[in-house]
């Protein structure tokens, strides 16, 4: 994401807690055979809730890769981050003695729709229900949006540039993009990412009002996007971490180069302004594609925002069609997250990071519950397909009004 | 050719008054805005002080609807908008508005309202269980912060990068130095930056109680704030907001704006020690010091006055002296560093943007605003800190520093417009 001859941003690590898998491995085995884990939610105190399907990450225990004194501090979303983190940061082989020579050069940036929802619930019910004394010392710290950003950076020593995007969806790719624009500006290597934990009951009454979400309680038809059946979209946890590196560090570290950043724009069009959202999301893959010096023709698969309103769905899918013109017809598209659920600002990471991860197995993965598309694309559908894979465009948007667009391509 | 970013327009709503007028005769006078709070019976806290804004969204200018749909701390962000616009001369229906940003940060965002609806759906914290049909309408809007740049870009038309940036208690300074990397990189040319939060709840007062960040002297709230001065004890909340239209040089230049001065630089570090403690030495901030100058290409001894973050918790003044003396070196000795937190509190993310404009302001007038309260030395702050009263001074190039939760330290860096080679 810069000019020929500087700081060229790469993807050198992939750490994800997923409704669908805990790891990179497990996230992406279940991503690439189409799994769905979309169910009724089991939340404790969310049974009453107009809101039935979810995903849940299921099976994760945070006291295992988090100690104590740091548990005790942090909400359900940091946990996420914290165990993303380390999992990125082992993947790339970044270990604490690469960046303690210099630790204004390693940074973290994260996005961060909701913040720290069920911890949040928990102190405001002391405060009201038994009074302010009651209230404990982290409150102040655990809820907020930058807990993740700050507690990645304390447990790694990480003093370089340390950035929140409190955004809707879109900017999880956008967070992405800032860490790329600091590598081209000097720093060495970020954690970079969202994840999110937004199933607290109240966080829940929260997104009630969100025009947008499913009101299905199948849980098998209550996200299907670009189907005639599209009635919205189901709210989901988790996320991933990546670690974005100069690629001239990570080849002198000897680490392998996952994609490059290539290229990033942002546009704005309102919120809930769906109809313009075809403009603003074409715009971006225009700038996002431009940045990356990438024809239209070279982009051999999209990952959808696929929100899954009509509405939406078509606005995406003439989108596609208006910046990659003919080939907009013939690219395969996919969006994995039909099996998942949308994780706020941290659905398009996990995007990102299911991106980088077929254009290593030249494999794109299939969009689950989805079939009889009703707008001009090839969506993948049923089984992944192999396909030589060598540049990926990933699309979001805000509940806010946000589009965005990031072009990853082959490490070589 | 480096592209350089001037800023055009300032609109603020701050404690003391409402309008960038108001707000610099506060400061230009060394008033302070501190009081009892009233927005709440504050019985049974530590800290029962804080800087109320005095705001009247219809009498500011907001539509019925615009009150019904925004927070506080959105409609402060769109009464400084509508101001800093207005101030700039800029026909927003004039310019591509793919070429217009927002960058806006907020620390807490809608929390505030977050409160008041858990208070209705949880029975007064009866219960874990909520009862969703007691919400009232818009709670979607507070759940999330990009309401409050999604919001001011609508108002204001843009389509180029909308964000709203989260960095705890540098926000403000954050979301200004993302707004110059926005528009000095080309992603747009004009930019809407600034800061917003409306802090002042049960929940927010009663979690800085818990870490008496917050200051006790419930008995004498106009002098309760007290940076750098020996009787410090914490700090005063506040709220507010602050906007300025950032924009290309040429672009104001072209058609022929008032240039107040440039936004010329920005670092920010963490300091990877602890969530809300600080070292005694101050390196990262002074880090974040020294890299803005670079990114300004000026050397530490050109600044002629510094915008503390200036607290008045024990342990950030003294943070904060070390870091400044440690970028500046013997010319720290020389430089005025004042807090307008003694009059306007803190706001938390939105003091970074609120102290962005003072140091407009203070350029503007050739003026220091002073430190309130500031009476009784203490040994460990050894700086001048512009006790009580403004100074007139000449400011060629102001910096403003802020620390905050999380590690962060953010520096900022404003200057005349002068020529200079790239």
């Amino acid at each position: 994401m810069s000019a020929p001859g500087t700081r060229r941003a790469v993807v050198t690590g992939i750490g994800v807690v997923a409704p669908n898998g805990t790891t990179a491995e497990t996230f992406w085995k279940a991503t690439q055979e189409g799994v769905t884990v979309l169910d009724r939610i089991t939340r404790e105190g969310c049974g009453q809730l107009p809101l039935k399907v979810a995903g849940q990450v299921p099976s994760f225990d945070a006291s295992a890769v988090i100690e104590e004194r740091i548990l005790v501090q942090t909400d359900r979303f940091t946990h996420f981050a914290l165990a993303a983190a380390d999992e990125a940061l082992q993947d790339a082989r970044l270990g604490r003695a690469d960046t303690e020579g210099a630790p204004f050069s390693a940074g973290v940036v994260t996005a961060a729709g909701s913040g720290g929802g069920e911890f949040g619930q928990r102190e405001l019910q002391k405060l009201w229900g038994k009074g302010s004394r009651y209230v404990g010392p982290w409150q102040s710290i655990a809820w907020f949006y930058a807990a993740s950003t700050g507690q990645i950076s304390i447990r790694r020593g990480f003093k370089g540039p340390c950035s929140v995007v409190a955004a809707d969806e879109a900017g999880g790719l956008d967070a992405l993009a800032h860490a790329a624009r600091a590598v081209a500006r000097g720093t060495d290597v970020l954690v970079a990412g969202s994840t999110e934990a937004p199933l607290a009951p109240y966080s829940m009454v929260c997104q009630l009002g969100y025009g947008e979400l499913s009101p299905v309680t199948d849980p098998q038809r209550a996200y299907r996007p670009f189907t005639g059946d599209a009635s919205g979209f189901v709210p989901a946890e988790g996320g991933a971490m990546l670690v974005v590196e100069d690629e001239r560090a990570a080849r002198a570290r000897g680490v392998p180069v996952r994609a490059v950043i290539a290229g990033h724009a942002a546009t704005f069009t309102g919120a809930g302004r769906w109809e313009l959202s075809r403009q603003g999301l074409a715009e971006a893959i225009r700038g996002a594609l431009a940045q990356a010096g990438c024809a239209p023709e070279e982009v051999d698969v999209v990952f959808a925002d696929a929100l899954g309103t009509p509405q939406a769905d078509r606005a995406e899918a003439l989108a596609i069609a208006d910046a990659l013109g003919a080939h907009g017809r013939q690219v395969p598209v996919t969006a994995p997250k039909t099996g998942i659920g949308r994780a706020y600002c941290a659905a398009p990471v996990l995007d990102a990071a299911a991106a980088v991860l077929a254009l290593e197995h030249g494999l794109i993965p299939p969009t689950p519950n989805v079939a009889d598309i009703c707008h001009d694309l090839d969506l993948v559908t049923g089984r992944a397909r192999p396909a030589p894979v060598r540049t990926a465009l990933v699309l979001s948007r805000g509940l806010m009004g946000s589009n965005s667009a990031l072009v990853l391509r082959h490490g070589v | 050719m480096t592209r350089r970013v001037a800023v055009t327009g300032i609109g603020v709503v701050a404690p003391g008054g409402i309008g960038a007028d108001a707000f610099w005769d506060l400061l230009a006078n060394g008033r302070t805005a501190t009081r009892g709070i009233t927005f709440f019976d504050p019985a049974g806290l530590r800290s029962r002080i804080a800087a109320e804004c005095d705001f009247d969204p219809v009498a500011a200018g907001l539509s019925e609807e615009q009150i019904q749909r925004c927070d506080r701390y959105i409609q402060f962000a769109l009464v400084a908008g509508e101001e800093a616009v207005r101030d700039a001369g800029l026909d927003l229906t004039r310019v591509n508005p793919w070429r217009v940003a927002v960058s806006l940060g907020t620390a807490v965002g809608g929390t505030t309202r977050l409160e008041s609806d858990y208070v209705l759906v949880s029975h007064h914290g009866e219960r874990w269980e909520v009862d969703h049909e007691r919400a009232r309408p818009h709670l979607e809007r507070a759940f999330t912060p990009s309401t409050l740049a999604s919001t001011v870009a609508e108002r204001f038309g843009a389509r180029g990068p909308v964000q709203t940036v989260s960095t705890g208690c540098t926000s403000g300074l954050d979301a200004v130095g993302y707004a110059l990397y926005t528009v000095q990189e080309g992603r747009a040319d004009i930019c809407i930056a600034g800061a917003s939060d409306s802090p002042i709840s049960p929940i927010t007062m009663a979690c800085f109680d818990a870490i008496k960040a917050t200051s006790p002297n419930n008995d004498d709230p106009e002098h309760a704030s007290r940076p750098f001065d020996n009787d410090r004890d914490g700090f005063v909340m506040g709220e507010g907001g602050a906007v300025l239209v950032l924009e290309e040089l040429e672009h104001a230049r072209a058609r022929g704006a008032r240039v107040y001065c440039e936004l010329s630089g920005y670092a920010t570090f963490g300091n990877a020690y602890h969530m809300t403690g600080l070292t005694s030495e101050g390196v990262e901030m002074a880090r974040a010091i020294e890299q803005a100058l670079d990114h300004a290409r000026l050397d530490g001894s050109a600044i002629d006055y510094v915008n503390a973050h200036g607290s008045g918790t024990r342990q950030n003044d003294r943070h904060e002296t070390a870091a400044v003396k440690r970028a500046l070196g013997h010319h720290a000795y020389e430089t005025p560093m004042s807090s307008i937190k003694s009059m306007v509190g803190h706001s938390l993310g939105a003091i970074g943007a609120i102290e962005v404009a003072a140091c407009v302001l203070a350029m503007a007038h050739q003026v220091v605003p002073p430190t309130a309260n500031y009476e009784t030395p203490d040994p460990e702050c050894d700086l001048d800190y512009v006790p009580r009263v403004a100074r007139e001074r000449r400011l060629d190039a102001v910096l403003s520093v802020g620390s905050g939760f999380g590690g962060f330290q953010s520096a900022v860096i404003l200057t005349r417009p002068r020529e200079r080679s790239s």
